[in-house]
């Protein structure tokens, strides 16, 4: 099942269930994620995926098995949450940039703040990333002032900041134009090549056709099947994920 | 060959559309019933506004210093305002009954919380370290040629700690590099309060030691365990908690060689400040911690602050008040006693923290979800990401109703009065019932009400400025 490199895995998931008052979201789910694998989550909507990466970070908790990310088992010790979230990066389809402040106080703050870093140390790092993602000159301008693309390439580049070992992606491009959506696709691109273990939930089956190691096709809860690009694309095992790919891929 | 084609000259506009006629004509004489309206108005306006100036300036009593100075007035002409009045109680409308010889020290307690809130309350004006600087040393030396050396080294104190404490936060920063020294920080905290009082015990008979040594170990540990910590954080540190502390010891006194003035002494204009500032310093915070636990998921603390606010909200001030100076020391054991004024503080700045809560809680809605998503998922915890993600922002967008607030508890300082406290209104009604200057009702109100108005009104604009400040950066 394990596909891409040796090893044990960053993200161990085991039979984890989650319900939401009486509906049952997630079951029985068992997903590993090596170091350095790109995932692609695809699925209907309401199939589970974005609360599924939700449960990794502990934005959602879930009621029934086990989540291990890099070696610490998530359980209500506030420590062990807060150590998780320090390494696991997440993008919002909202990029939830903080607005009363500028780009260069987003990637800033928490450096400083979260991991102790002297301020001018943080800020070459923060102008470090902007160059990565190719806005250095927004350093100033204030959330309210970017446009969607550029507000989530700085969420990227606040995410960098914290130096994560994981970066899960939730629906990055959906609130996007499609000229913004190429050039926050290209950073993940770019990111990928990097060696960035990544998860994400998109439609964007080009991006998973060219960057992903492996996607997982979601519905009702559960994992339909996961298997690798090739293979998932060209000659899908269930009917439902066939009738999936042909909706989204038909227009 | 095709015929020349020539533009039309530009004619002058009509005189009904530009200039003082067009502006006439459309906002005063727009039709016959708005004109009705303008010439109804302009009547009532010359009825009303020149008796008005009359009495309060041009037929005023400006010169003298007895009441004989407004009589003197011929028979038959009806005489004006008598500010003479005003000017010979100016001191007892801004001091109250605060001894004569001591009223320097009201006037250097309000001197230095100006010279301290200014900084903060102009950042623009003073983005600079040197103006800042400047500020603090022109301060200090009006201080010192106005009271003394010892005055001014109180100022001294307080108006250049926060830029030394920079320095010294970024220095022990260096000294610790990453690493956390629980144990040896908190023994020097303990160390540098003991030696404060000691040195308060040995030279200055133990005066004050108790609140000064808490205030050195606070320092300390705020000094060894936050480290980056600005300036104008550092200032609202030292607001909070040393400048209290100078302006309780200064305005009491009975503490290093100052006489005891008591508060029952106290009155006038500076009364009405010391609650109102008293109030809003400590309102808002309380406010803040309330509006989060209301809105917290802990059972206990979600129950108790909703029990208080709705509480508060169900009783008026007077009979918070009332509570605060006649039931709250029957419930004291015997010997225990606190100040009346102390008590009319508390009862005020629990009654306003209830009301701001509510306040800060409608912004703590409107902040987005993602705000807290965004924030936990970066690895922050509750109060780091309260004070400097959710706050910041929830704060801003309720600017308005914080300014109704704080407006509405300056003016209710006058229901001190109940508990025989003499505010500027309360002084102001003490005056009129001096026998030697009987009949000058008018002028007393409305000299008080022209204060309360500045005051006001410089808070409101304030609040108009904040809003403006934050609203341009926001897009």
């Amino acid at each position: 099942m394990n596909s891409a490199a040796g090893g044990e895995p960053i993200i161990d998931i085991v039979g984890v269930n989650k319900w939401f008052g009486d509906f049952h979201v997630l079951k029985d789910i068992n997903l590993q994620v090596a170091r350095g694998e790109k995932l692609v989550i695809c699925g209907p909507s309401g199939s589970g995926k974005s609360t599924l990466i939700r449960c990794i970070n502990r934005l959602e908790i879930h009621q029934k098995g086990r989540i291990t990310v890099d070696g610490i088992e998530l359980s209500n010790d506030v420590k062990r949450i807060d150590q998780v979230r320090r390494e696991v990066g997440m993008l919002f389809q909202n990029f939830n940039l903080f607005p009363h402040m500028t780009v260069l106080e987003n990637l800033t703050l928490s450096p400083v703040w979260i991991r102790k870093m002297p301020l001018h140390a943080a800020r070459k790092l923060a102008f470090q990333y902007l160059e990565r993602v190719k806005i250095p000159e927004l350093a100033d301008k204030y959330p309210g002032q970017c446009s969607g693309g550029q507000q989530q390439r700085v969420a990227i580049a606040r995410c960098l900041c914290m130096n994560p070992k994981v970066m899960l992606f939730d629906e990055p491009t959906s609130a996007l134009d499609p000229e913004m959506i190429k050039e926050v696709l290209d950073v993940m691109v770019d990111l990928a090549n990097s060696g960035m273990t990544m998860l994400c939930v998109t439609h964007e089956m080009g991006f998973a056709r060219t960057v992903a190691d492996r996607v997982v096709f979601m519905d009702a809860g559960e994992i339909v099947e996961e298997n690798d690009p090739e293979t998932f694309f060209n000659h899908p095992r269930f009917d439902r994920t066939q009738l999936f790919l042909s909706q989204i891929i038909s227009h | 060959m095709a015929e020349e084609w020539k533009a039309k000259p530009a004619l002058p506009a009509p005189i009904l559309e530009t200039g003082i006629g067009g502006w006439l004509a459309r906002n005063l004489f727009s039709s016959p019933g708005n004109s009705c309206l303008t010439l109804l108005g302009l009547a009532l306006l010359y009825w009303s506004v020149p008796p008005v100036l009359h009495w309060a300036v041009f037929a005023a009593n400006w010169l003298g210093d007895t009441r004989s100075a407004c009589d003197a007035g011929l028979p038959g002409v009806k005489s004006g305002a008598c500010w003479v009045f005003i000017k010979v109680r100016l001191g007892v409308f801004i001091y109250g009954f605060y001894p004569e010889a001591e009223r320097w020290r009201v006037d250097f307690t309000f001197l230095l919380l100006a010279a301290n809130l200014f900084p903060l309350l102009a950042p623009l004006l003073f983005r600079s370290l040197g103006r800042q600087l400047l500020l603090a040393l022109v301060t200090v030396f009006a201080v010192l040629f106005l009271y003394g050396a010892v005055p001014a080294g109180v100022a001294l104190v307080l108006l250049f700690l926060p830029v030394l404490l920079v320095w010294l936060s970024q220095r022990v920063a260096e000294f610790a590099g990453g690493g956390t020294f629980l144990l040896p920080a908190l023994a020097s905290c303990f160390l540098g309060a003991l030696a404060a009082g000691l040195f308060l015990k040995l030279f200055f008979a133990g005066e004050a030691m108790v609140p000064i040594s808490l205030f050195v170990a606070l320092l300390l540990a705020l000094l060894l365990f936050t480290r980056r910590l600005g300036v104008t954080a550092w200032r609202w540190f030292l607001l909070a908690t040393l400048y209290p502390l100078i302006a309780w010891l200064a305005l009491l006194g009975g503490a290093f060689s100052l006489p005891l003035v008591e508060t029952h002494f106290w009155g006038g204009l500076s009364l009405t400040l010391v609650v109102a500032g008293c109030g809003m310093l400590t309102a808002l915070p309380i406010g803040v911690l309330l509006a989060l636990g209301r809105r917290s998921q802990l059972p206990v603390i979600n129950t108790l602050c909703v029990s208080f606010i709705e509480f508060v909200r169900g009783v008026p001030l007077v009979s918070v008040l009332f509570m605060a100076s006649v039931m709250f020391p029957l419930l004291l054991p015997e010997n225990v006693n606190f100040d009346k004024l102390l008590r009319a503080l508390v009862g005020i700045a629990f009654f306003y923290a209830a009301y701001m809560a509510e306040v800060i809680r409608g912004g703590l809605q409107a902040i987005p979800r993602g705000q807290y998503e965004a924030a936990e998922a970066l690895g922050w915890t509750y109060w780091k990401m309260m004070g400097l993600i959710i706050l910041p922002q929830a704060l801003r967008l309720v600017i308005p109703g914080l300014a109704n607030n704080f407006l509405s508890l300056l003016k209710d300082t006058t229901l001190v009065a109940v508990i025989g406290l003499l505010d500027l209104l309360g002084i102001a009604k003490a005056a009129m019932a001096d026998v030697q200057w009987l009949g000058f009702t008018r002028e007393a109100y409305l000299f008080a009400g022209l204060v309360f108005w500045v005051f006001c009104f410089a808070i409101s604009r304030y609040s108009v400025y904040l809003e403006k400040k934050y609203h341009t950066s926001y897009q």
